[in-house]
């Protein structure tokens, strides 16, 4: 086995007197597609929010390809290869589709102190800008206003931008929230061919999305993780029955 | 891709510039080019706040600060015999960089409100410091004797040939404004304004960037001192009043809010406002209030937002 890409351990992180990591141990092998499901307020984005680097645990420790990247924050992650999507979809609104995924590319190809050139047409961010938007289906709509877009084509964006960065660890947070239903369709099939070459911990709340695309599922409730198998595995798992999936059925 | 209707704009603004000085000498109305250069000087200050405020997000509220200390580094100078224009400008801006250095290594690691109070708070420290210097004059501030001197290759006495100086250093610092704001440089903080989490998550960490916009914002407001104290042959803390903050600040928001053409526009539209008005009546400060408030709310985008041509990206 090539080994876990990522581990975290008795991550902790309390609001007030609510634990919303209580303890998290978890892990992402290379390649794999880890997804984390559970109810609303269960503490997901809390959780992943902690392994991009925009929040500080309380406790515990994270190692990502044996460095611990722990006091990291969000920027020097995403310079070592973690990227992410928020729940609230987070892209420039008022740049266009292609202005936005060439700030990613930019991002990464060194520092930024050039003053003079004008940075939109450099082919070296837009051409491979361009690349990624023709990948994600979003190819044709390049010139268009990211707040002008539709909101699922908003969501490919945002998937867009983080894979502009060439990331090692992918952490999307439910990416096909709030989709139609073709659009979530489009975003899976998306995903799907993805996999195998791209690490992802996906937390998503569409069970056909999940069970489509995860390798493994974890499930998470009140902060700490209940169950982690295969998709086989988490179904017929009575406890995940109880807590979660019960709730479905 | 600069449009026909921006090429048109331009030439027609540089045109009339140029035009100007001969025109009110002709017509005896010589007023006009010390009006016009004042609105030029302040375009310059309004165009270096425009780099952090309008493209960067970045609320200075102290930014006459700059305008202050490179009047004063002029003006101190000039009164213990250094006239050269070289040493003087090139003092104005390296002070002003450096005060810009300060003020931004604090200010830009907070924000909104915070942001807004400590930029302020600064200021209004060195106004009290101006206030303070015995030998310069106290709140009365001093005249300043001789303009800068550059070798004899221009007069400052002169009017006109420091209309056209004024000119050409606006239209530079107009230009590199634009450039910075395009460059990659600019693209982060532009992008840091519109969503500083996303640009967090994709790998920038905007701080030294901001900082160093900051700074090149605070030398380019010291240029616009020094030209102001050679305009004015006189310096006074009030130059840094907080009140002139507000005023660059309002140029900017009124001429259009990151914009190249916006720092123009709005220095131009309130300058002259002002003289209009403090010519009708002595109250005129009564009127000018709420007509900048309903120029606000009717261009929202600003001046520039209405012309064809100056509404670039
Ligand atoms: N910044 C915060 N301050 C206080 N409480 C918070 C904060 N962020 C999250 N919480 C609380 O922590 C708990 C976990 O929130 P989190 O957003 O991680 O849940 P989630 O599993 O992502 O839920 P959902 O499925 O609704 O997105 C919730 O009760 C939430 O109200
Ligand atoms: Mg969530």
């Amino acid at each position: 086995m090539s080994g876990a890409l990522l581990e975290a351990r008795g991550l902790r992180k309390s609001f007030g007197a609510l634990r919303a990591s209580d303890g998290i141990d978890f892990d992402v092998l290379e390649g794999e597609t880890h997804a984390v499901i559970g109810p609303n307020g269960a503490g997901k984005t809390t959780f992943i929010s902690q392994l991009s680097g925009d929040l500080r645990p309380d406790a515990g420790s994270i190692r990502f390809s044996g460095e611990d990247v722990t006091a990291l924050r969000a920027p020097a992650r995403s310079r070592m290869g973690f990227a992410r999507s928020f729940q609230i979809t987070s892209i420039y609104r008022e740049f266009t589709a292609l202005e936005n995924v060439a700030l990613a590319v930019q991002a990464h190809a060194g520092h930024s102190f050039r003053f003079w050139k004008p940075a939109r047409s450099e082919r070296a961010l837009r051409d491979p800008a361009r690349a990624i938007l023709d990948e994600v289906g979003l190819g044709a709509r390049a010139e268009v206003i990211a707040a002008n877009l539709a909101h699922g084509e908003q969501r490919q964006l945002e998937v867009a931008m983080a894979l502009a960065t060439k990331p090692r660890l992918l952490l999307l947070d439910e990416p096909v929230a709030g989709m139609g239903n073709d659009e979530t369709q489009r975003m899976v099939t998306f995903l799907a061919s993805l996999k195998g070459r791209q690490t992802i911990i996906l937390v998503e709340h569409d069970m056909d999305a999940v069970f489509s695309l995860a390798d493994r599922i974890s499930v998470l409730v009140y902060g700490r993780i209940i169950a982690t198998g295969s998709p086989q595995e988490i179904r017929v798992n009575a406890e995940v029955r109880r807590a979660y999936l019960g709730e479905d059925a | 891709m600069p449009g026909r209707a921006r090429i048109l704009l331009w030439s027609a603004v540089i045109a009339l510039l140029i035009l100007l000085p001969p025109v009110a000498e002709a017509l005896k109305q010589t007023f006009y080019i010390d009006l016009l250069r004042r609105v030029m000087i302040f375009a310059i200050a309004a165009a270096s706040l425009n780099l952090i405020l309008g493209y960067g997000g970045m609320i200075s509220f102290g930014h006459a600060a700059y305008l202050g200390i490179g009047a004063y580094a002029v003006g101190i100078l000039a009164f213990h015999g250094v006239d050269s224009g070289w040493m003087q400008w090139g003092t104005a801006i390296a002070a002003s960089a450096v005060v810009a250095a300060v003020i931004g290594a604090v200010s830009i690691r907070t924000s909104g409100i915070y942001f807004i109070m400590i930029t302020l708070a600064f200021t209004q420290m060195l106004y009290y410091l101006g206030m303070s210097l015995e030998v310069y004059g106290r709140d009365d501030g001093m005249r300043i004797k001789t303009h800068s001197q550059f070798w004899g290759l221009i007069d400052l006495a002169d009017p006109v040939s420091f209309y056209y100086l004024v000119l050409a250093l606006m239209l530079a610092s107009l230009y590199l404004v634009h450039r910075l704001a395009n460059s990659r440089f600019g693209m982060v903080l532009r992008a840091a304004k519109s969503n500083e989490a996303r640009s967090r998550a994709i790998g920038f960490s905007p701080y030294l960037y901001r900082l160093a916009a900051f700074v090149i914002a605070g030398a380019l407001c010291g240029l616009a001192g020094a030209l102001l104290a050679n305009h004015t042959a006189y310096i006074s803390p009030d130059f840094m009043h907080w009140t002139r903050s507000g005023e660059i600040m309002f140029m900017v928001i009124l001429g259009g809010i990151a914009t190249t053409a916006g720092p123009l526009f709005g220095a131009f539209t309130l300058l002259v406002l002002e003289t209009l008005l403090a010519g009708w009546t002595e109250h005129w400060q009564v009127y000018l209030g709420p007509l900048l408030i309903l120029s606000v709310i009717f261009f929202r985008r600003g001046l520039a937002g209405i012309l064809p041509g100056a509404r670039d990206a």
